[in-house]
């Protein structure tokens, strides 16, 4: 697979939201604004990438029955890593996200490249691929964000849209999450294989 | 000349939208006396209603599914109809509007379209203008009043602890106030005569329903076990528009006779519970909505006896 595909790969045919329905948790949890949503995907991006590598560089070490466990060691590193980066740099977001730093340990997107990506190709194709399902990971992350915090508060990135609007509250809710991934599902489905 | 096909080989003259239309008739008198206590506001709200959800099922089907056009067959007029009739009088028009889009396009044509919902259109609708616009949607008026003039239902009295003083006189004939479609019993009884008259609906979901509801807000009173009001709660609320025109709906209601008991058995018990110790005054519009997602469930396991089957077998 050339480089460019593999990378492409993850922002569109088989973006993790979209495609592989990966993820989920955390696109439902955290996606109620924007800045929310690229704080997330920007941490999962770094993990993803990191890990990606590492696991690829130890595939050969890693005896294949306790291949599991020594993922989660080496994901959790990066996750404190970012955790505790995040908490000292930009603690508001850190306390935005919350429990969801962490979670990122068990996201299964990450889970899903070392399984399926990283412990069957070489350092640098793993970087690719990681780096590319981080991106598409964040875009989704991002457009599901900024519809959720038009429609639901009235504001982007913190800023209200228009003094005369009047939220739609049920989008800024669990029920407004689900609807909004799932039109975007749909959305990418009729568009299927035209990109 | 013979011609081979599969069944079914007799077919009926009724039609999808013949009973459409006689649901809309049998829908008029609520309407009607709905303006008549609410005043003209209410007539546009059914009018923005009505016209939104034709307009989002004529686009859907034109440009987004791009199949053959079937708003004339009346299912888009009953959806906003019965979505209008679920809202307050004092709704802005665009919250209906928008309303009742998102039933036909959500609660309807994302399922695939008349026949394949789910849930019951017009209550996906109600229940999206509930979430989204909380105060809109629970801010009800006194009727027959020049200018708007804010009361609380019956039942949200009695939630915050007071005593309602509406007389069971007033709440069969609809003196109080509530959504616009569904204080007058008696109009909605005369509807429901209609759609029972036709054949449409049996009694089997509406008394499971209404019974079950009574029997549990009997049993279960405010102070002491069987001292409830029960009267009082089966008369107020949207039970009856419920019982009648929403839980009997033939797309998201069980097929088999036993299914629908247990369909009207499962609204009643979730109404009253919602009523008595959830967190909401009134609770059909979520009873019916959670029974709808149960009745594949409920298909499944009672199926219709066939001739000569052993029951206990």
């Amino acid at each position: 697979m050339r480089p460019r595909d593999n990378f492409l790969k993850g922002i569109w045919s088989e973006n993790p939201i979209l495609a592989l329905a990966l993820g989920l948790c955390p696109t439902l949890a955290v996606t109620t604004s924007l800045k929310n949503a690229v704080g997330m995907g920007l941490a999962a991006t770094f993990v993803l990438v990191f890990s990606n590598l590492l696991i690829s560089l130890f595939r050969k070490f890693i005896p294949s029955k306790i291949r599991i466990p020594s993922y989660i060691v080496i994901i959790a590193t990066f996750v404190t890593l970012v955790d505790l980066l995040m908490s000292a740099y930009l603690p508001a977001l850190h306390k935005q996200l919350g429990i969801f730093v962490p979670l990122i340990v068990v996201n299964c997107i990450i889970m899903g490249r070392a399984e399926a990506f990283a412990s069957k190709h070489g350092p640098v194709a793993s970087i690719i691929d990681g780096f590319g399902m981080g991106i598409g990971f964040t875009l989704v992350l991002s457009v599901i964000g900024a519809v959720r915090e038009i429609l639901g508060a009235g504001k982007l990135w913190g800023l209200a849209v228009s003094t005369s609007f009047t939220p739609v509250l049920v989008f800024a809710l669990p029920p407004g999450a689900l609807l909004v991934v799932g039109l975007f599902m749909a959305l990418k489905q009729s568009l299927g294989g035209k990109k | 000349m013979f011609t081979i096909s599969s069944s079914p080989h007799i077919r009926d003259k009724e039609s999808v939208s013949s009973i459409m239309w006689w649901v809309v008739i049998s829908l008029l008198p609520a309407g009607i006396t709905g303006i008549w206590f609410f005043g003209l506001k209410a007539f546009y709200i059914m009018v923005a209603c009505i016209l939104s959800a034709v307009i989002s099922e004529f686009l859907l089907e034109k440009f987004v599914l791009k199949r053959k056009v079937i708003i004339f067959d009346g299912s888009a007029v009953v959806t906003g109809l019965l979505l209008a009739y679920n809202v307050s009088v004092g709704l802005p028009l665009w919250m209906a509007v928008l309303g009742s889009a998102f039933a036909i396009a959500i609660g309807k044509m994302a399922f695939g379209g008349i026949g394949r919902n789910i849930f019951n259109p017009a209550l996906v609708g109600r229940a999206f203008l509930v979430a989204s616009f909380p105060a809109a949607m629970t801010r009800f008026y006194m009727p027959f009043q020049k200018e708007l003039i804010s009361t609380a239902t019956p039942l949200a009295i009695i939630k915050e602890g007071g005593r309602a003083v509406v007389s069971y006189r007033d709440l069969f004939l609809g003196i109080r106030g509530g959504c616009i479609g569904e204080t007058s019993v008696l109009a909605l009884l005369v509807g429901a005569g209609i759609l029972l008259w036709r054949r449409y609906i049996s009694l089997r979901i509406p008394l499971s329903y209404i019974g079950t509801v009574a029997i549990m807000t009997w049993i279960f009173g405010p102070n002491k076990f069987f001292a409830g009001d029960w009267l009082f709660h089966i008369l107020s609320g949207g039970l009856f528009l419920g019982a009648f025109f929403m839980a009997t709906d033939m797309v998201t209601s069980p097929i088999s006779k036993r299914g629908q008991i247990v369909f009207g058995i499962g609204c009643g018990i979730i109404t009253s519970v919602i009523r008595l110790w959830g967190g909401y005054p009134e609770g059909v519009s979520y009873s019916i909505l959670m029974m709808n997602g149960l009745v594949p469930l409920i298909d499944a396991y009672i199926t219709p006896r066939r001739l000569g089957e052993r029951i206990g077998k």
